[in-house]
């Protein structure tokens, strides 16, 4: 029996900010259709560009995106925007609108099947707003629906984030440092959230984070980058002290 | 609670009533105004003849405008300079947190009287009481200019730290030096930002007083409305736009040089 | 071994004396040129501009002989002569500004670089809204009156052509400093531009977009009363009439009037920034 497809293949992936300065040097990676996996390293080297160039938000240099049965690296226009609707992303700051409600926020994620007009009007389909209301229950914000973004605590934000996010009804749900703007106990909330989600929507998971102890404890997967490749992949019981060395530690001229 | 088909947004009633009065007021104030549409119609047909007229332009009077284009830019020079001379000890007379009741409550009458009134009709005033010419535009430009700044300069007098005054006035320092060194550190940066602002404003009055007799290219362009030199005019009008985009990047590059950034917060 | 005292003092150099500077040479040198650029434009105006003196020393006689026949204030002329025509300057002021946010909107938003990134674009916008700045509402009132004839509606697009400089630039300038998290957020989930200009940036901007159409406002109230000096309506016009006709009284009276409502406008919006902004 054949495994299933992956939901997510980087093929050789480049990214070069500057020439002759690649901050991703030729990533290859699969990412299965359930699970929720985590990219650690230290900063600078280029989690955060590698989770950008999978929504295209930064372009790559090289290499192939494959999701969906299209490159996404190759795709422009109307067709990335497509493309776009199908992941969902969490963002550090959150990237709310603050000064709308928390109920326009989460019904943002729908902005990619909603005509600007009906948009503007607020017209979204009643169904949209049903589906709303539930992931607003989900992530335990029903009491909240006409507050203003900007007066809610960040852990509060973030759950709009996510809520938005999973209103898309994506194949894909991306988080770039999620929980890293948040106390302790707020970050263990939100990663839960996200691997429920992901769970119950059926729907793999891509996080990065800095904070190696979450990883563990959530992660079906670890991926480890180190100077812009990929040094360590593999479940969290596999992550030993010598990995975590190898991927934080060292002088970038040993690898 | 909320079951399915529970609205998403409560109706926000005073928005709508907003949007409908200001639809009303458009509607009832064109009517007051006689806006038809029979005369727009009119009037645009007489505006393609208007611009068939007006291109090419044509340098009627080169004489004429370059002295016209050269004495604007005299008037506001000298009034801007003017200005700023006299605006700066008003507008430190006016700060509230560092003068007196006596001082500041007549500085800041002076400065807004002259603020009340459009440069043109103070123009027109002057000109009654010193001839027509580019002297009237001189000094109509220059009230208008000690009224902006002297209320900017007082309000960003009135917004310094006056921890930093204190800090100067404790080492015995005299009137002078703290204003030097406790007050105008920090009002500086702003002051660079409407003095410019000013100078510029000032470049396009100077471009229009002429028309009621103040001296500068505003004359030469009235003059040309009235013969119905349209090409002359279109040619007059570029060269004013040109001159104030040149006044405008002249003014960024001296807030340039005398500011950090580039960009200042002016009015 | 005896210490070597000239050890320590080797570790130093012999100070050269380190003056304080405040500006880099290059600094100096900018300001300096700046400074003389300024200087000789001053002293070259004061000498070529043309100022007969005898009026100069005449001035204040002059003034005085003019507020005196200004006094007493012609109050009796309000009703017909003044009344209507200020209340048509609100209504140019007004309808002007309307119309000049209409143009504005779709300028302002091509000049923005980070809503429309393209620079050509951007160019051409900032030159439609620096020309409409650069030519006086009073000039474009010329312009208008003799299109569209004597009367309003030369007034009132002149307060709009004029103002959709003001309006676009600093709408531009306030998409510009709009938070670019928030916008990156909604387009990775493929909305529309449009839909990212209406639901991201608009939110963003409409407390600085309501205080500049305000601000403009208060300003327009000012201009449009000086607007019918070229005959293109308002009380710009009763002005013009009772100058010609040298009734100072009524100048008087007119300015008295156009110096109320200035008053009037700038309380109403003082007012509403308060309670809105």
């Amino acid at each position: 029996m054949s495994a299933p497809a992956p939901a997510l293949e980087l093929r050789g992936l480049v990214m070069e900010y500057t020439r002759g300065n690649p901050v991703l040097r030729g990533i290859d990676l699969s990412v299965g259709t359930e699970g929720l996996t985590a990219i650690i390293g230290p900063s600078g080297t280029g989690k955060s560009t590698l989770i950008r160039c999978i929504n295209r938000l930064v372009d790559p240099t090289a290499g192939q995106i494959l999701f969906e049965g299209k490159d996404l690296a190759r795709l422009g226009g109307e067709a990335l925007r497509h493309a776009r609707r199908r992941i969902g992303m969490v963002f550090q700051e959150y990237n709310l609108v603050e000064r709308l409600s928390v109920m326009e926020n989460v019904l943002s994620g729908r902005l990619g099947y909603v005509s600007p007009w009906k948009a503007w009007m607020r017209r979204y389909p009643q169904a949209d707003v049903d589906r709303a209301f539930e992931l607003l229950d989900i992530v335990g914000l029903a009491a909240f629906p006409n507050q203003r973004a900007d007066s809610l605590s960040g852990g509060q934000r973030q759950r709009v984030g996510i809520a938005r996010a999973v209103m898309q009804q994506p194949q894909l749900l991306l988080a770039d440092e999620p929980t890293s703007s948040l106390d302790p106990k707020t970050s263990v909330e939100i990663m839960e959230l996200m691997r429920e989600l992901g769970r119950s929507q059926g729907i793999p998971v891509i996080v990065n984070m800095h904070d190696v102890e979450l990883a563990r404890r959530f992660a079906d997967r670890i991926v480890g980058m180190s100077g812009g490749r990929i040094v360590f992949d593999g479940p969290p019981s596999a992550l030993t002290d010598e990995h975590l060395k190898q991927i934080y530690g060292g002088e970038g001229w040993l690898h | 609670m909320s079951g399915p088909g529970a609205r998403a947004f409560p109706v926000n009633w005073w928005m709508r009533a907003g949007w409908i009065a200001l639809a009303v007021y458009v509607v009832y104030a064109a009517s007051r105004l006689e806006f038809t549409w029979a005369r727009f119609v009119v009037g645009l047909g007489n505006g393609a003849r208007f611009l068939e007229r007006m291109f090419p332009p044509a340098i009627a009077q080169p004489d004429s405008l370059a002295t016209g284009l050269l004495e604007s830019l005299q008037i506001a020079l000298l009034a801007s300079f003017l200005g700023i001379v006299i605006a700066l000890p008003v507008g430190l007379l006016a700060s509230r947190n560092l003068m007196p009741v006596w001082a500041t409550w007549p500085a800041r009458v002076a400065i807004a009287l002259c603020r009340s009134f459009h440069p043109v009709i103070v123009a027109i005033l002057f000109v009654k009481a010193v001839g027509f010419g580019a002297m009237a535009g001189i000094l109509a430009l220059m009230v208008a200019s000690v009224g902006f700044i002297g209320k900017l300069f007082a309000e960003a007098i009135e917004e310094i730290s006056l921890k930093q005054v204190e800090a100067v006035r404790a080492t015995g320092a005299s009137f002078a030096n703290v204003i030097t060194y406790g007050v105008l550190p920090q009002v500086f940066t702003r002051f660079i930002g409407f003095a410019t602002y000013q100078l510029d404003s000032n470049l396009r009055n100077s471009t229009m007083v002429g028309i009621v007799g103040a001296g500068g290219i505003g004359g030469t362009l009235f003059s040309a409305f009235q013969r119905f030199d349209y090409d002359f005019v279109a040619a007059i009008l570029l060269s004013i736009i040109a001159m104030i985009m040149v006044g405008e990047v002249l003014a960024g590059w001296v807030r340039g040089v005398f500011l950090e950034k580039g960009k200042v917060d002016a009015e | 071994m005896p210490s070597s005292g000239t050890g320590a003092m080797a570790a130093r150099e012999p100070a050269a004396a380190r003056a304080w500077r405040r500006f880099t040479p290059a600094q100096r040198l900018a300001r300096f040129t700046v400074y003389l650029v300024l200087v000789a434009a001053l002293v070259w105006s004061a000498r070529t501009v043309e100022i007969i003196p005898e009026f100069l020393y005449d001035a204040p006689e002059q003034m005085r002989d003019l507020l005196q026949r200004m006094w007493p204030i012609d109050f009796r002329h309000y009703p017909e002569g003044v009344h209507d025509a200020l209340v048509d300057t609100l209504h140019i002021a007004s309808l002007g500004t309307i119309l000049a946010v209409l143009m504005a909107l779709p300028v302002g938003v091509l000049a923005a670089r980070n809503v429309v990134p393209f620079a050509p674009v951007n160019y051409l916008a900032k030159l439609v809204l620096v020309s409409s700045r650069s030519v006086n509402s009073l000039v474009w009132a010329l312009l208008f009156v003799a299109v569209f004839g004597p009367g309003a509606i030369a007034g009132t697009l002149a307060i709009a052509f004029r103002s959709i400089g003001f309006v676009g630039k600093l709408l531009g300038e306030a998409l510009e400093e709009s938070n670019s998290g928030t916008i990156e957020a909604l387009k990775a989930t493929g909305a529309p531009w449009l839909s990212v200009l209406a639901k991201g940036y608009w939110p963003q901007v409409q407390p600085a977009f309501w205080s500049i159409v305000l601000f403009r406002w208060d300003i327009n109230v000012r201009e449009s009363a000086v607007l019918g000096l070229v005959g293109a309506g308002g009380i710009g016009m009763a002005l013009d009439t009772a100058l010609n006709l040298f009734q100072w009284n009524r100048v008087a009276t007119v300015l008295f009037a156009i110096f109320s409502v200035v008053v009037v406008a700038e309380i109403v919006v003082t007012q509403v920034r308060k309670r809105i902004l």
